[in-house]
């Protein structure tokens, strides 16, 4: 049959035609131009009113930051410079750096101090965080706060070493006893940390501060955006462990338990925060011993952790609440008791489903640890309001000094959720 | 043989409360009460002891005495000769008023925002996740500041209106003035017969409802369908009208105008509230963008393309299957952020906005020293409300829940 065919026509193509270049208008950026921005008349009216509204942004701010000026000494040096022209002051930011970093009373010879800690935490924090990295670096984390504490307050290195080997201590106990009986091994270990500490701070001598190698700084000269991160990071992270506790205990079969969590929680929930402070700022000196002298920076710890811890318990409630029944009757007929099921099956689980929860509470906390400002703590916030806007030399210049607290927050805040959602990514463990 | 899971009979031994799971649980919550019996006590011990050291004692005897103080932007009327309980109450009207003002916007901004993040249009999404990204990550707190620096700083003063050649106008027809003491805008003024227009407006709300209930009966009754959207519009405005003319205009506008240094009539509304009210209304819409996206997303597409095969048309898809199939995922969170913007309008004392926070937490607590007093006031104040809001949440997630058989 192919003979005849081969006979009737004269010529035929052995090779394709190569495809032609589709029209212009249906191809590269013209297409994308047609499809993403003017599809319908409405698609199109609304891409040229952003356009129009991204140009006068542009246009109004743009010069006035590129027409900066960073080296006067203060807003009337500024304005010389600027000779009535449009333009911003930033030398409001070379000039008072250090106070809106460290706060305005923190030794200046001392900055090197905090912003080692601060290098630190990434270190400390990078093995919590990436699961790839060495089990061996924890170690790292579990001495940062030792060092962080020795390093930003001073003073003698005995304190955060006796801190360490109570903690030390209590691990051990811990460790040597949790195979046969959790809650003796939990309780033994507090006790003989909690022992420890006590005996350890009798031997610290008087006065041995004075001689120490770093110059001790008083809780009262922490200050500026260096607050804003020790309040952060360390409320964040006590708070964590009382949040578990406070979900299970909200979980319990008993109910005395059970009441004492749900009215705690509810009750720190329905309040706002600033109440709280003004707790820690005028009512916590009620509740403690008259001679105790508990300082402010403590204080606010406390309460910003109780506020924290709450919110973390609800979101960890959740993620109990959104196990599978069976994982819990799975743990009870492996013959587990209350604290094996807990520790070995349940609450690796919950966690796991709690983190982007969790990680919003803390972006959240952070952003709220500017509200320390209102119990006259100087925070960056309370640096920018209070010092340097009230001071001669800068008084007026409220873009520069808020952009630069914004530029920072933003920083942080989208840095830890970017974070979260790559590991929710990587934590996903369903097929899609 | 079932006597193998019977629990041994026998005496009650002491061990058995440690070792025995039915009376472990007592064991453990008598230690647990005893244990928060035991704080509680200690803090009172402390709190007596403080209090005698100091010659104090709890009072709320304050709460009767003259404030002593005065409050700019009052609801409810006020003079610095009014008790601190007054003041308080104050306080509380201007918390509810700038938490009621900034929930519906905060909404309004939420919903546009939430809605154009899923536009086809790619600039549109991308400037609304630049919103949403940046008020989401900077402190309220900072934009507070901001915008009242902003409105106290570059706006310009009332003198400024004046003269033959003044470099501030008003807007709007001479109506509404933007000035660094606030914005001025027309006050109604209730003439003698003003009430019967308010009761057709309100007589108005309720047929527009009882019409769409009509027509929702008709429609499963029958099978017929009314047109609802332009009928209620008419309901809703056509009476109001009529019988503010019939009654001949009893409300009337008060402009304000420039008298002296400052302007004079309407309304004030003062820059701490501004700032306050347009900072938590942005803040907490670029939250609530992102809840009406996970709402909108939630609806799988199958939903709209099996309502799209039975032959619903685009608006009645929206209206009758994705609407409520998104709302149910969307409100318990948007009500939880109206929480947050009424926990977080108590940041009104960085700005010398008078709310409760400011009035009892604030200059009544510096004046009269009654901090234990004021705090725990303050609290239950707090409290009070966000149980109440809580519990409407309750019912309406109770109402709302999927009913599974």
């Amino acid at each position: 049959m192919s003979d005849t065919h081969a006979e009737s026509v004269a010529f035929v193509r052995e090779t394709s035609i190569p495809p032609s270049a589709p029209p212009t208008a249906a191809s590269g950026w013209v297409l994308w131009l047609r499809t993403n921005l003017f599809a319908t008349p409405i698609n199109g009216a609304l891409t040229l009113i952003v356009l129009y509204f991204l140009y006068y942004v542009v246009s109004s701010t743009l010069p006035w930051i590129l027409n900066g000026v960073w080296s006067a000494e203060s807003l009337s040096g500024c304005r010389e410079a600027l000779q009535g022209t449009s333009g911003a002051c930033f030398s409001v930011l070379t000039e008072r750096w250090n106070q809106l970093l460290f706060g305005f009373s923190y030794p200046s010879d001392a900055y090197w101090r905090p912003s080692l800690a601060f290098a630190l935490l990434f270190l400390a924090a990078a093995p919590v965080l990436f699961f790839d990295l060495p089990r061996k670096l924890l170690l790292f984390t579990a001495l940062y706060p030792f060092i962080t504490y020795w390093l930003i307050w001073g003073g003698t290195i005995l304190v955060p070493i006796i801190a360490l080997l109570g903690c030390v201590a209590g691990y051990m106990v811990y460790a040597r006893y949790v195979k046969d009986n959790f809650s003796i091994a939990f309780f033994g270990g507090i006790v003989i940390a909690a022992v420890v500490w006590y005996v350890g701070g009798q031997m610290i001598p008087e006065g041995a501060s004075e001689t120490a190698m770093l110059e001790a700084v008083p809780s009262r000269n922490l200050g500026g955006f260096m607050l804003n991160m020790m309040l952060g990071v360390t409320c964040v992270s006590l708070s964590i462990p009382i949040g578990i506790l406070l979900a299970l205990g909200r979980q319990s079969s008993l109910p005395v338990v059970k009441w004492i969590c749900v009215v705690f929680i509810e009750f720190i929930r329905g309040v706002p925060l600033i109440t709280l402070l003004f707790v820690a700022s005028v009512m916590l000196a009620y509740l403690f011993p008259p001679d105790a002298t508990v300082d402010l920076f403590l204080r606010v710890v406390i309460m910003i952790t109780m506020f924290s811890a709450a919110y973390i318990a609800e979101v960890i409630r959740g993620g109990l609440a959104a196990l599978p029944k069976g994982q819990y009757e799975a743990g009870d007929s492996l013959g587990l008791d209350y604290a094996q099921s807990m520790r070995l099956i349940i609450l690796p689980q919950a966690l796991k489903i709690s983190i982007p929860g969790i990680v919003n509470i803390a972006v959240g906390l952070f952003k709220d640890t500017t509200l320390v400002s209102v119990i006259s703590l100087f925070d960056i916030v309370g640096m920018i309001r209070g010092p340097i806007l009230a001071s001669t030399d800068w008084s007026g210049v409220y873009w520069e000094l808020f952009m630069f607290a914004s530029v920072l927050f933003f920083v942080v805040c989208y840095g830890i959720s970017q974070y979260s959602q790559w590991l929710e990514r990587r934590l996903a463990t369903d097929h899609r | 043989m079932t006597t193998l899971t019977d629990p041994p009979k026998g005496a009650f031994r002491p061990s058995m409360l440690l070792y025995d799971t039915r009376y472990r649980s007592i064991t453990m919550q008598v230690i647990a009460l005893g244990l928060l019996i035991a704080v509680f006590v200690y803090l009172y011990l402390n709190i007596a002891a403080n209090l005698t050291k100091q010659g104090l004692f709890i009072d709320f005897g304050f709460l009767t005495t003259a404030a002593g103080y005065d409050i700019n932007q009052t609801l409810i009327p006020y003079t610095s000769q009014s008790t601190n309980l007054q003041a308080a109450f104050v306080g509380i009207a201007n918390t509810l008023l700038v938490a009621f003002l900034a929930c519906i916007t905060a909404t309004l901004f939420g919903v546009a925002a939430g809605v154009l993040r899923l536009s086809k249009n790619w600039l549109v999404r991308k400037i609304m996740s630049v919103y949403v990204e940046i008020f989401r990550n900077i402190p309220v707190l900072i934009w507070i500041l901001i915008i009242y620096f902003i409105m106290s700083a570059a706006m310009p003063a009332p003198n400024a209106f004046r003269g033959e050649t003044p470099s501030a106008t008003m807007m709007m027809m001479d109506s509404v003035a933007v000035t660094n003491r606030g914005i001025y805008i027309p006050a109604p003024v209730w003439g003698p017969r003003s009430m019967v227009v308010v009761a057709a407006f309100i007589l108005s709300i309720v047929g527009v409802f009882a019409y769409q209930r009509y027509a929702k009966k008709l429609l499963y009754a029958t099978g017929r369908l009314l047109p609802v959207f332009w009928p209620s519009l008419a309901i809703f405005f056509l009476p109001t009208i009529l019988v503010y003319f019939i009654m001949g205009s009893p409300i009337s506008l008060d402009y304000p105008e420039l008298k002296g240094f400052n302007f004079k009539g309407g309304i004030q509304i003062g820059v701490p509230l501004i700032a306050l009210w347009f900072a938590l209304s942005i803040y907490t819409g670029a939250f609530i963008a992102e809840n009406v996206r996970a709402g909108i997303q939630a609806v799988s597409r199958g939903q709209s393309e099996a309502a799209s095969a039975l032959g619903l048309r685009p608006g009645r898809v929206m209206n009758l299957v994705i609407l409520p199939q998104a709302l149910r995922v969307i409100i318990p969170p948007l009500i939880s952020q109206y929480l947050n913007i009424t926990k977080n309008s108590s940041l009104a004392i960085l700005v010398g906005y008078a709310d409760i926070t400011a009035t009892l937490g604030g200059i009544t607590l510096n004046q009269t020293g009654r901090a234990i007093e004021c705090v725990l006031l303050l609290m239950l104040f707090y409290l009070t409300a966000s149980l109440t809001i809580s519990l409407f949440m309750n019912i309406y997630n109770n109402s709302t829940k999927l009913k599974e058989r």
